[in-house]
């Protein structure tokens, strides 16, 4: 399963070495990382998407975050209500002729051009994974030349709505 | 920058405000830390260091390979319970101690390493002696630190000092370039520690010992493993409390040993690879295991399909990444272990009932004892160790190396008290047990400290007899010899059609000319009616000795669980 996961770790160097060492030499599984200061300039924060195979897996990868000396603070936000964003920059073959039709595909997912070379057009695209990943998959059969990804980087909601606000059955269907 | 000399003359003018270089902080801070010995080896980027050694007359060791430092502040740690230091220098010097920081980190022993290093204009440039000694040991330190500025030196050595002791003790590195040793800063070690990504778990949830406590009482075949979270907690009064008072059966770790005696009607030896077969029955059969400060080492559990398959397993650890890591636990307690037996102890529970579960017990162990053929002509291993407990009634401080001579050590020394036993564990490093003889023997200098070795280790790190001979330790080196790679022999016998490859030694060099050459006594034995006498006489003497104690050759460490087998799979028990 994939979980995300954000940890607030001192902004000292050698702290990504120490974070990504330990994914290694643990055998925890990766998909990405972010990193990036916070408001604090002395903190920064990182979010890793991990997948795991089980609970106890994913005990143990926030475990071991927690032990680091430099790591101030581990949480599993995946079931929390969050905001999930990620920028992907994404190079496609393109004709000229073909340049009206990506931008019309690209539209709905409020990707923009951002640059466009005489056989090609470079996208770029903000939103969850699955956003990104759509795009992507649309463009596909145009043929990508290259492509960026950053990775997800995610927060916690500022308001999360309460289980009184969304009643878990109703008894009119 | 702190305030400049100048600025704080106008204050009282207290030690912590002095001006000095970072070489000077270094050993102040040691002072401050009540460090009352230092094992190291100078070089080129830590001469500001020894400068301030040689000015100061702090107790400094000189060993001989900075191997033989870290294994001796290694032993030193695990018999004083206090950090051991080892001071070494750059590039070489640092990756000779990369194995002693490995093996601190996974048998979590309090270790200040301080490595030397290339000035901080020349560090990334491949310098001479340069090494990426933290990303080196980032791995197997529990955390390790680069002085950049002098000013921040008090600080990372206090915070250094913190880290190894407190928690789950461990070795922490100080990286110390050669310009910030020498540069002068202002020396403030009042400040007080700021470390909020490092907050231990102390105390245990006490709905969790309740917990543990309640299912105490409804237990039928209860079982203690005590593991070496209670040595470094320093609890072994509150275990012999608990299990006084509660009667449970008690087994242990390698590791573990000595924190309940050796000799107690409730001890079922040690568990594990090569532990008892009652040790190991009572795990398999158990409907509670009470883990105390053990980690469920792979050596320890065998083939995790078939390990305790009837227990409710609850598991005291300070370190929260350990409970579930290889077993699933019901009742995770995290904390100190004095800390959580002390807790138990005041918990008024009832009481259970095991006298079955004890008569179970007592049969197997009657039934099937720890066992060895005691025909034959030559020395049985397993009967020196007997022996060596008898001359000296269990109140020596007994090293060993890894291997053969370790298991039956472990198994036919019966560890009678606390912080008398000082193995590699974890990572079984050969070449450990003779340094950290020297190093025990700091921590106890009037107790008898008996290194118990392989001829093969003792190869590794011999060159230490020099500290012997230079300080007059009187070390009592045991070599067990059957000159070969026991374990690795027999292993080779067992699972490879005994294909003795590289495992037996085609010569030896002659060990008591060997001590001879650095003043020691030594002694050749062969003949086993001569082993006792030959023993006393060299437990008496007054200096270091080496004894060459050719045992038969081909002994193997029995019983045995095979790798992928369970506790119930047990082999070589007495017949």
């Amino acid at each position: 399963m994939k979980r995300t996961i954000v940890a607030t770790v001192n902004n000292t160097s050698g702290v990504m070495n120490r974070i990504t060492g330990l994914f290694a030499r643990r055998q925890f599984n990766i998909d990405s990382i972010t990193v990036g200061m916070t408001e604090n300039p002395s903190v920064s924060r990182m979010t890793f998407v991990v997948s795991v195979d089980n609970q106890r897996g994913l005990d143990q990868v926030i475990k071991q975050l927690n032990k680091q000396v430099d790591v101030l603070k581990v949480r599993d936000i995946t079931d929390d209500a969050t905001v999930e964003r990620e920028l992907a920059l994404i190079k496609v073959v393109s004709a000229p002729q073909h340049r009206g039709e990506i931008s019309a595909l690209a539209e709905p997912f409020r990707a923009s051009v951002v640059d466009v070379g005489r056989e090609s057009i470079t996208l770029q695209v903000t939103g969850d994974q699955q956003k990104v990943e759509a795009l992507i998959d649309l463009l596909k059969p145009y043929g990508i030349k290259e492509l960026a990804r950053t990775g997800i980087t995610a927060f916690k909601r500022g308001t999360t709505k309460s289980d009184f606000e969304t009643p878990k059955y109703s008894i009119i269907h | 920058m702190g305030p400049k000399m100048e600025e704080v003359q106008g204050r009282k003018l207290k030690e912590e405000y002095q001006e000095m270089t970072g070489a000077s902080m270094l050993i102040q801070a040691l002072g401050r830390e009540k460090v009352d010995v230092i094992f190291g080896y100078p070089g080129g980027a830590n001469l500001s260091t020894y400068d301030e050694i040689y000015r100061t007359g702090i107790h400094h060791v000189l060993a001989r390979h900075e191997q033989g430092a870290v294994h001796a502040a290694e032993g030193y740690a695990r018999v004083s319970g206090k950090p051991g230091v080892c001071v070494v220098t750059s590039g070489p010097g640092a990756t000779n101690v990369v194995t002693g920081i490995a093996d601190a980190m996974i048998d979590s022993l309090p270790l200040i390493v301080i490595t030397g290093q290339v000035a901080t204009s020349a560090i990334g440039t491949d310098a001479f002696q340069e090494a990426d000694v933290i990303g080196v040991t980032m791995p197997i330190t529990k955390h390790n630190f680069q002085a950049r500025e002098v000013e921040d030196l008090p600080r990372m050595i206090k915070e250094a000092f913190h880290i190894a002791t407190t928690g789950r003790p461990g070795p922490v590195l100080i990286d110390l370039p050669k310009d910030v040793a020498s540069t002068s800063g202002i020396f403030n070690y009042e400040q007080s520690i700021d470390l909020p990504g490092y907050q231990p778990t102390v105390i245990p949830n006490k709905l969790q010992i309740k917990k543990l406590a309640d299912a105490v009482t409804e237990a039928k075949k209860p079982v203690v493993l005590t593991g070496a979270g209670i040595l470094h907690a320093h609890g072994a009064d509150e275990l012999m409390e608990y299990i006084t008072k509660q009667q449970i059966p008690v087994a242990s770790t390698l590791l573990g040993l000595g924190a309940f005696p050796g000799n107690h009607e409730l001890f079922l030896g040690m568990v594990g690879m090569h532990g008892t077969y009652t040790g190991n029955m009572a795990l398999h059969e158990a409907d509670l295991l009470i883990s105390i400060g053990a980690r469920f080492d792979d050596r320890v559990t065998g083939n995790l399909k078939y390990f305790a398959p009837n227990a409710k397993v609850a598991h005291i650890d300070i370190d929260p990444a350990e409970i579930g890591k290889n077993i699933e636990t019901q009742i995770p307690v995290v904390g100190d272990a004095k800390e959580a037996l002390r807790m138990l102890n005041e918990y008024d529970g009832t009481p259970g009932e095991f006298s079955a579960w004890k008569e179970q017990l007592n049969s197997w162990e009657e039934e099937y004892p720890l066992w060895y053929k005691e025909e034959g002509e030559s020395l049985k291993p397993q009967r020196l160790m007997e022996m060596i407990y008898e001359e000296t009634k269990g109140e020596a401080v007994v090293t060993t190396d890894v291997g053969q001579h370790q298991m039956w050590a472990a198994q036919y020394y019966k560890f009678d008290n606390p912080n008398c036993w000082v193995t590699s564990g974890g990572l079984g490093t050969m070449g450990f047990g003779f340094p950290a003889a020297i190093g025990a023997q700091f921590a106890a200098p009037d107790k008898q400290v008996v290194a118990v070795l392989g001829d093969a280790g003792f190869q590794m790190t011999a060159q230490e007899m020099s500290i012997l001979q230079e300080l007059n330790l009187p070390v009592k080196i045991i070599l067990v010899n059957n000159a070969s790679l026991g374990m690795v022999r027999q292993w080779q016998e067992l699972f490879y059609d005994q294909r003795y490859s590289n495992s037996i030694f085609p010569i030896q060099p002659d060990f008591v000319k060997m001590a001879d050459a650095y003043n020691i006594k030594g002694w050749k034995i062969e003949d086993p009616n001569e082993m006792q006498a030959a023993l006393r006489e060299a437990l008496d003497y007054e200096g270091p000795v080496l004894m060459d104690c050719r045992v038969e050759k081909d002994e193997n460490v029995y019983p045995m669980i095979a790798p992928g087998k369970g506790h119930h799979e047990m082999e070589g028990i007495k017949p």
